[in-house]
């Protein structure tokens, strides 16, 4: 595998060729926050917080989709970029209804976590508070569109690790939702095997296990750690 | 040294953020040295008094008696806090906000197994409801804020702390968390 | 078909042209068509049929001849006359034309346009040589004007490098809206390597009140077909697609007709006019969505998944349709082609300014005397555009700014009148060229509320992928919709601009980073009239309602309310 070498926050660090800038700054323990990326799952650069600032491209590049270069100059926290993702989590926040103290998933919460992280205590954008259903159909598992950031972890696991395809996206823009089986509710899907991948991924308390109640839903992703690192590495052409 | 003049005002909440407050226990016989409690649902004050040095507001502005308080909390104290989850983000206060403030009224006081309290469709017993529950910082200027629903005693021990020892109030990641 | 039998096509059609006495050019257009020229044929057709269809009589419908308000339009052609053309012809004056001329006497001056039209004359017409000249149906009539003579040069006279290094020497860009330089383009694709390789035409044509591309490929559908096999050639395609949006089902159809007439004229299919090239075209319809016009959204949903675009690189020059190396330009652009090859490369390129060069066609509407559609050079003032073709504003109001480039442009003001026309200095002004929407505005438009219209489309056709663009759209419209209607604070107002500049930055496709244009260029030009609506709640224009309150007006207002409740001696 060839070698290239980038700078990354003024220290130089050498990579492999195929690997992402965030692959290689997290390897090396310089952390950049992420909300759509899973490890393993193909990148699709929704959330745009991992984007980080690199030397010669007139606007900020994702880290996570962004393959590293030789010669790269990369910097990944600046005033600007701390602003930016306090925004974009904001805007997250603002856009459905993430009422954390009614939440299945407080203090377990990927979304709740970056907001603290990045210092916010308050919204400045006003909340839609858009009406938006549960679906609370399938046996075992129940969907609130309410906490939902769109990450589509969901909708890229359960196509390209369970194989299943059952979720899948709906309307466009601020109207989009996760859908079961081309909008059936997720209790008549025939495609869902029921294995709770997406459940497991979700970052949110959009998808969790039916009975947990306020700040009981923990994920557990250890069962996909070995399917995903190899997935990881696959795409970078190497294995496990 | 002269005392911090503290008050407290429970808007559109539960009182549930006030409850934490009592929660931080003996500590409270330490603040009460450094502390003048001048107003709020613990103190028996009609009025919201001049010359604030912190006030912690509880609850979000959800009709126009919290309005017309929390403007004058704003005219009359140095620092103004938003004291929990319903100040910061409107959280469960806030969810009526899907409906329209009509429906809601028809929904509750008169389709609903309830009904509308004497008069109170002229809007003089009950306070008119806002179109829409707002976090405070939408209505006026906030100078700090303490998340939490409710904020564990800690994060309140810390704002007024930091109050008392005349820095700002910045709480740390783990006590910045909503929920 | 080789190349003489095409040469002597053109040759007796146009001989059969010259002999006629009289051909009438209806515009069929749609905005023609909308005001009423189907009926104007109609009763010419009934003349024609009552004289015998005479052979030296020819009457023609017509692709948009250009000045689209003023339909529907006739244009009378005589040999050793100079053409004439009425505007808001109805069937009785189209007959009256038809009889007065036929009997060699004067012809009606009612709504006769002037000889000496600054419409017209101002114009350079490249792109829309044949449009509103040619039967968009015949492929004889297109052939008669020197159709596929461009493709016969490219594959009879030049390699595909020199054909590239034509484009390049043009100096042709992107009219999509990018403006990315065509001839570099093709090179690149012509150098990616791979199984096979793929043309794309976008005609997607999204941007509101843009019609450039849909008046183009319905009026000359040929054109386009031949720009995309010089550019099949040029890079090594044996594949294009048109992509047409949905609401576009004249254009797609008159396409398909176009497509299947040069088939069968060996003019597309496999071995091209006698050479060795094959090259096939198909049209793909899209399903109505502002976003699926972005190069990425498009590939994605030729390739039937959802129109949504993804991160470049790779670039589809690198990776477009199943991953292979893709051609991607817009219909405009591929309609310059055979331009560049029939008056050369170098003539082509003597039309401009700076590094735009050749022709672009525009949509000029809103408060101009003449809407319609136009091409002019490349760096024309755009007071020219403003005064002289379009006639100057109409009812006589007063210049207050033009807006290009839709809802990723921005808008020209006053002071800026005299900008020459082109990429470059367009954006030095904050707005982009665009695809060719141009929108004149008088001062009855409030700026803020113009803003408030563009963002509002954007967040309707966000795709929903990337935060900032799903979230920030809906709002900076809700920031923009305080402002106009009275209930904004001066705090909405820094907020408004923190978020424009984030989007910009963070958008991942050109959708969300181009759609605080409108918003960033109006507050860099009417600064002063958002400040009027903010902070004298007072909308300069007069547009805006500015009916309702910001807070702590509102908190005011109420508590005036409540103690004039108490005053009363009312319990509160
Ligand atoms: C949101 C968005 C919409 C677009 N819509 C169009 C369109 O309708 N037609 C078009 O030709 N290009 C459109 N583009 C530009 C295309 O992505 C692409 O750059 C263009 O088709 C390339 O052709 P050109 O180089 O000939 O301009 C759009 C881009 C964006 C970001
Ligand atoms: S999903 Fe996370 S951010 Fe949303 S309400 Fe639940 S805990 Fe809060
Ligand atoms: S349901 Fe969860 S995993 Fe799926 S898109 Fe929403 S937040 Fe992401
Ligand atoms: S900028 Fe808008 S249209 Fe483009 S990817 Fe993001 S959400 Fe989709
Ligand atoms: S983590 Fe990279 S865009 Fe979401
Ligand atoms: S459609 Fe007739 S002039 Fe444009």
């Amino acid at each position: 595998m060839p070698a290239i070498t980038l700078t990354i926050n003024n220290e130089l660090f050498s990579a492999r060729k195929e690997q992402t800038i965030l692959e290689i700054a997290r390897e090396h323990g310089i952390d950049i926050p992420t909300l759509c990326h899973f490890e393993g799952l193909e990148a699709m650069g929704g959330c745009r917080l991992c984007l980080v600032e690199l030397q010669g491209s007139p606007r900020p590049v994702p880290a996570c989709i962004t393959k590293a270069a030789e010669g790269m100059v990369i910097t990944t926290s600046s005033d600007k970029l701390i602003e930016y993702r306090k925004m974009l989590v904001e805007l997250l926040l603002a856009e459905r209804t993430h009422t954390c103290s009614i939440c299945v998933q407080n203090n377990n919460c990927e979304l709740q976590t970056l907001a603290a992280k990045l210092g916010i205590d308050h919204v400045r954008f006003d909340y839609l508070h858009q009406q938006l259903p549960m679906d609370a159909s399938r046996e075992r598992f129940a969907l609130d569109h309410n906490r939902c950031v769109l990450c589509l972890r969901c909708v890229r696991v359960c196509d390209a690790v369970e194989g299943a395809h059952t979720w899948d996206v709906r309307g466009r823009g601020s109207t989009s939702r996760i859908v079961a089986d081309l909008d059936r509710p997720w209790g008549n899907s025939t495609s869902c095997t029921d294995c709770g991948k997406c459940v497991q991924l979700c970052p949110t308390g959009a998808l969790y296990k039916k009975g947990a109640t306020v700040g009981e839903m923990k994920k557990e992703r250890s069962f996909l750690n070995r399917i995903l690192e190899r997935r990881r590495l696959a795409a970078q052409g190497r294995s496990l | 040294m002269s005392k911090l003049r503290l008050a407290t005002a429970w808007l559109g909440g539960c009182s549930g953020c006030h409850m934490s407050l009592l929660d931080l226990g003996e500590l409270l016989v330490g603040l009460a040295d450094r502390i003048d409690l001048v107003y709020g649902p613990l103190v028996d004050a009609k009025q919201f008094p001049e010359q604030v040095d912190l006030a912690l507001i509880e609850g979000a502005v959800a009709n126009l008696e919290n309005l017309e308080l929390l403007q004058q909390i704003r005219r009359n104290s140095r620092l103004l806090v938003s004291f929990g989850d319903c100040a910061i983000t409107g959280n469960v206060t806030s969810l009526r906000n899907i409906f329209k403030v009509d429906d809601l009224l028809t929904g509750v006081y008169q389709a609903g197994p309830g009904s509308l309290p004497r008069s109170g469709e002229d809007g003089h017993v009950l306070p008119e409801l806002l179109p829409r529950v707002l976090p405070l910082h939408q209505v006026v200027e906030v100078d700090a804020f303490i998340p939490g629903c409710p904020p564990d005693p800690d994060r309140i021990l810390a704002a007024i702390t930091a109050a008392l020892n005349g820095e700002p109030i910045q709480l740390s990641e783990e006590m910045r968390t909503f929920g | 078909m080789n190349r003489g039998e095409l040469a002597e096509l053109a040759e007796a059609t146009l001989q059969k042209q010259q002999a006629c006495r009289l051909r009438l050019l209806v515009c069929c257009g749609t905005p023609c068509v909308a005001a009423g020229a189907e009926a104007v044929v109609a009763a010419l057709r009934e003349q024609l049929t009552g004289l015998g269809n005479l052979a030296d009589l020819e009457l023609v419908s017509t692709g948009c001849q250009g000045p689209c308000s003023r339909g529907p339009l006739l244009t009378v052609l005589q040999p050793g006359q100079p053409e004439q053309v009425w505007e808001k012809v109805t069937p009785e004056l189209a007959c009256t034309v038809l009889n007065t001329a036929l009997q060699q006497q004067h012809l009606p001056e009612q709504n006769l346009l002037p000889q000496d039209w600054p419409f017209f004359n101002r114009q350079t017409r490249l792109v829309l040589a044949n449009s509103g000249r040619i039967d968009p149906e015949s492929l004889e009539q297109y052939i008669a004007r020197g159709g596929y003579e461009s493709l016969a040069q490219a594959l009879h006279e030049m390699t595909p490098d020199d054909v590239c290094d034509g484009v390049v020497q043009s100096g042709l860009r992107g009219r999509g809206g990018g403006g990315y330089p065509t001839g570099l383009k093709w090179q690149l694709v012509r150098k990616s390597s791979g199984s096979r390789k793929f043309v794309v035409a976008n005609g997607d044509e999204g941007d509101p009140g843009a019609y450039m591309d849909r008046s183009l490929m319905e009026s000359d559908p040929h054109r386009i077909l031949e720009g995309i096999a010089i550019a099949g050639y040029a890079i090594g395609a044996d594949q294009g697609y048109i992509y047409v949006r949905g609401e576009y089902p004249v254009a797609a159809q008159r396409l398909r007709k176009a497509i299947k007439d040069a088939e069968r004229a060996g003019l597309l299919g496999s071995r091209v006019l006698d050479s060795s090239f094959s090259f096939r075209i198909d049209i793909r319809i899209g399903a109505g969505a502002f976003v699926c016009g972005e190069e990425t959204a498009l590939l994605g949903s030729i390739m039937g998944r959802r129109g949504q675009p993804r991160i470049r690189p790779p670039y589809p020059a690198e990776a477009g349709l199943w991953g292979c190396p893709t051609l991607i330009n817009n219909v405009e652009t591929f309609g310059n082609i055979p331009s560049i090859f029939s008056i050369g490369p170098q003539a082509f390129s003597a039309y401009g300014n700076g590094k735009s060069r050749g022709t672009k066609v525009f949509a000029l509407c809103g408060e101009v005397v003449n809407n319609g559609l136009i091409e002019v050079p490349m760096g024309i003032p755009l007071r020219e555009i403003v005064y002289e073709i379009g006639g100057g504003l109409a009812n006589g109001a007063t210049f207050k700014a033009a807006q290009t480039g839709g809802p990723s442009g921005g808008c020209i003001p006053a002071e800026k009148l005299d900008t020459p026309v082109d990429y470059e200095n367009l954006q030095a002004l904050g707005s982009i060229m665009g695809s060719g929407g141009l929108i004149v505005m008088g001062e009855q438009s409030c700026m803020v509320d113009v803003a408030r219209f563009f963002m509002e489309f954007c967040l309707d056709e966000s795709c929903g992928k990337c935060v900032p663009c799903r979230t920030g759209t809906v709002e900076i419209y809700r920031l923009l919709s305080r402002i106009c209607n009275g209930s904004a604070s001066q705090r909405d107002l820094q907020t408004l601009e923190q978020l424009c500049v984030m989007m910009k930055d963070t958008s991942l496709c050109g959708l969300g980073a181009a759609a605080p244009n409108p918003v960033l260029s109006t507050l860099r030009w009417f600064r002063q009239e958002y400040e009027a609506h903010v902070k004298d709640r007072r909308c300069p224009a007069g547009v805006c309602s500015m009916n309702e309150l910001p807070l702590h007006l509102l908190g005011e207002q109420l508590l005036q309310r409540i103690s004039a409740l108490r005053c009363d001696g009312e319990e509160y």
